[in-house]
């Protein structure tokens, strides 16, 4: 056991620390999740590329500076201890990029991993359906084939996709042979939203912004150089980034500490409700013992052995806590907790947003199926 | 960083694992409930011998001079095991203060388990010979944890000594927490397989996948507290992996009982060995309240930093 960092973490620790002191925006930007927020995210998502901090893991040619998985999550650690603004960014470069250098061609890496990581390029998910929402399998949106032109032409409707009326593209799951059933005959594409044929339409979100989008598909060409994987087998492809959602790029365990760590000043500064004492404790713990555990994980990543569903354990975990963190602020700050307008809006905003990760990413019921399925091995049926 | 338990301290886990899964049964639990010393005949000589008991005490006297970082793993299967002897007290809790390698050591703050098997009994209040201390004998939910309350007068003990021995103690007793979290999880599972209601097995039912999957959870993020304590022996650490071993295990005991419906609330099925045990440890060696309160004194009173 070596339970410390390298003078060269450490060094890269310090490094971003005083970079991130000295170019968070101040005061925060608005939310990213509305139009003119979202704008004001690209221009910080840029100064981060322009620093190499944008993409700290990834190789160099693609704008990172292939930093460890440790450093990586030094970084995060760092970004929210600084309270920096949210990624707009991140379900192309912590979702997208990861299926992208396990399944991408070296001509896709190439086109597009320099434009996501600058922002040049945003990336939307397109799974959900109508019809399709944790039961991913039912999609019926279809991708027809069209040789002449080499491609497909896709059509249908997805929906509940974060930030899409304000990314330039989205990936997902297209049901392309159509005798084929459920997780078969599904291809997994990358559409440019600037396509003819489609249409998107913003949807407001529990918590007021344009957050979510439907993405309506009508006879969409999109050239075979823009199929990730092969043909009809889309789905192990969007387990890969599923495992992503779920695991811990998506949220990783600075976030949470970083939040405790507001709550507590919040108690402090509230007047150190003794009712609330031993909750705080509780998920302050909590959130030490998430960073354990992805050390714990990262570990065995980092000597070649894989995480698979125990990523569904994290996801359940980081929900739950990040809701009980809310829950806890809004306590502390008694009726002033309802109000939008002063600083105290941001803890009902971030509530609100706590909400949606029991939902998203596959609801937390499908992942407890999936521990107790495959962690466990109880039976499916 | 590196995270993880090298391969010569997963191999002794193995070792003793295998020893335990032979020598310490259910069956043999069970009949330390009602055998003379409370004891699997023969077991404490079997660990001395590999070395468990003395692990951490210096060569001089007589130990291996290890660290809580090979012994923790141990200490685990001591608890998925449900093993009846004090060996959290005598090779964690007092590997600084017995006189050497061979003596055992019970240890408690209101009761004392297993107090009439020691050499040497170490409370709050200090150290006795086993035979200057009067022994009361209570009886304890897990007849397989023999209790007493120990009067007399003892030696008085270093505060410093007596505070690093109780951090041993609190990350060996997380994990022995661990290890029955562990034991009630695999028998519930493998049950929930096996048992058919409704034409189908109740392992196929969400309800039941929900309370196992809540246990598993548990136990995954209590596990990493406790082995990072293990390397940092600091106070502050330990006790955030008591507060979650006791939560993974008293989850775990919760669930198991449950799937098991009303076969798991008799005594002639083995769930209660290990669920009494875990219901025990949860209030030994300070509870969840007292350890979230040190950690709260830490985190949130910085100045006045727990002892």
């Amino acid at each position: 056991m070596d339970l410390s960092f390298s003078p060269t973490e450490e060094a890269f620790r310090a490094e971003s620390r005083a970079w991130l002191e000295a170019n968070v925006p101040r005061p925060p930007l608005p939310s990213g999740d509305t139009r003119a927020g979202f704008t004001a995210h690209l221009a910080w998502e840029r100064a981060l590329f322009d620093a190499r901090y944008a993409v700290v893991s990834w190789p160099t040619e693609f704008g990172g500076r292939d930093a460890s998985l440790w450093e990586w999550l030094i970084f995060e650690e760092e970004y929210y201890r600084a309270g920096a603004p949210q990624r707009v960014t991140q379900n192309g470069i912590f979702l997208l990029a990861p299926t992208i250098f396990e399944f991408g061609t070296p001509e896709q890496q190439a086109r597009i991993l320099p434009r996501m990581a600058s922002g040049e390029q945003t990336w939307c998910q397109g799974w959900s359906e109508p019809n399709a929402g944790s039961d991913l399998a039912g999609i019926a949106s279809k991708a027809v084939r069209d040789d002449a032109a080499g491609g497909w032409r896709l059509s249908g409707q997805k929906t509940w996709t974060t930030r899409g009326a304000f990314c330039t593209h989205l990936f997902g799951l297209f049901r392309s042979d159509p005798a084929a059933e459920r997780h078969h005959g599904l291809t997994y594409f990358l559409v440019d939203l600037a396509s003819p044929g489609v249409t998107v339409r913003g949807v407001e979100r529990l918590d007021g912004d344009e957050g979510f989008a439907e993405v309506f598909l009508d006879d969409v060409f999109v050239a075979d150089a823009d199929v990730l994987g092969e043909p009809n087998q889309g789905w192990a492809v969007a387990m890969a980034t599923t495992g992503s959602e779920r695991g811990l790029t998506l949220r990783s365990p600075g976030r949470f500490l970083a939040t405790a760590q507001r709550v507590i000043d919040l108690y402090h500064e509230r007047g150190d409700d003794p009712r609330l004492r031993d909750r705080l404790i509780a998920a302050y713990i909590d959130a030490e013992a998430y960073r354990w555990q992805t050390f714990w994980t990262v570990t065995r990543l980092a000597e070649g052995l894989s995480a698979g569903a125990e990523s569904s354990m994290v996801k359940v975990f980081w929900s739950e806590l990040d809701v009980r963190l809310h829950e806890l602020a809004l306590e502390l700050l008694g009726e002033h907790a309802e109000l939008l307008d002063d600083a105290a809006g941001a803890w009902m905003k971030g509530y609100e947003f706590s909400l949606a990760g029991p939902i998203y990413a596959g609801t937390n019921e499908i992942q407890r199926n999936v521990i107790a399925e495959r962690v466990l091995g109880l039976p499916r049926k | 960083m590196r995270f993880a338990f090298t391969d010569d301290q997963l191999a002794f886990r193995d070792a003793v694992r295998e020893l335990l899964e032979r020598e310490c049964t259910p069956a043999h639990v069970r009949a330390a409930w009602t055998n003379d010393t409370g004891r699997v005949p023969g077991l404490w000589d079997q660990l001395t011998q590999m070395g468990i008991v003395g692990m951490l005490v210096p060569e001089a006297r007589g130990g291996m001079g290890m660290s809580m970082a090979d012994l923790v793993l141990l200490l685990e299967e001591t608890g998925r095991t449900a093993l009846p002897d004090p060996i959290v007290e005598t090779a964690a809790l007092g590997a600084a203060l017995v006189d050497h390698a061979g003596q055992t050591l019970a240890a408690g703050h209101e009761l004392v388990p297993w107090a009439d098997t020691a050499d040497v009994i170490v409370t709050a209040e200090g150290r006795f010979d086993r035979a200057r201390a009067e022994l009361v004998p209570r009886d304890s939910v897990d007849g397989a944890r023999r209790v007493f309350e120990v009067r007399g007068t003892p030696e008085p003990l270093d505060a410093a000594i007596l505070r690093a021995a109780f951090v041993r103690g609190v990350i060996g007793t997380a994990a022995q927490q661990c290890g029955l979290a562990q034991r009630m999880l695999d028998m519930t599972a493998a049950y929930a397989k096996e048992r058919r209601q409704f034409g189908v097995p109740i392992g196929s039912f969400q309800a039941v996948k929900h309370h196992l999957a809540n246990a598993r959870i548990a136990l995954e993020f209590a596990r990493p507290l406790v082995y990072r304590a293990a390397v940092t022996l600091d106070p502050v650490h330990a006790s955030m992996a008591k507060s979650k071993a006791d939560d993974a295990a008293l989850v775990t005991a919760r669930a198991a009982l449950q799937c098991h419906g009303a076969i798991g609330y008799t005594t002639e099925y083995d769930l209660h060995l290990y669920m009494k045990r875990a219901w025990a440890l949860a209030r030994s060696m300070g509870d969840g309240q007292l350890h979230r309160d040190r950690v709260a004194g830490a985190v949130l009173e910085p100045r006045s930093m727990p002892a």
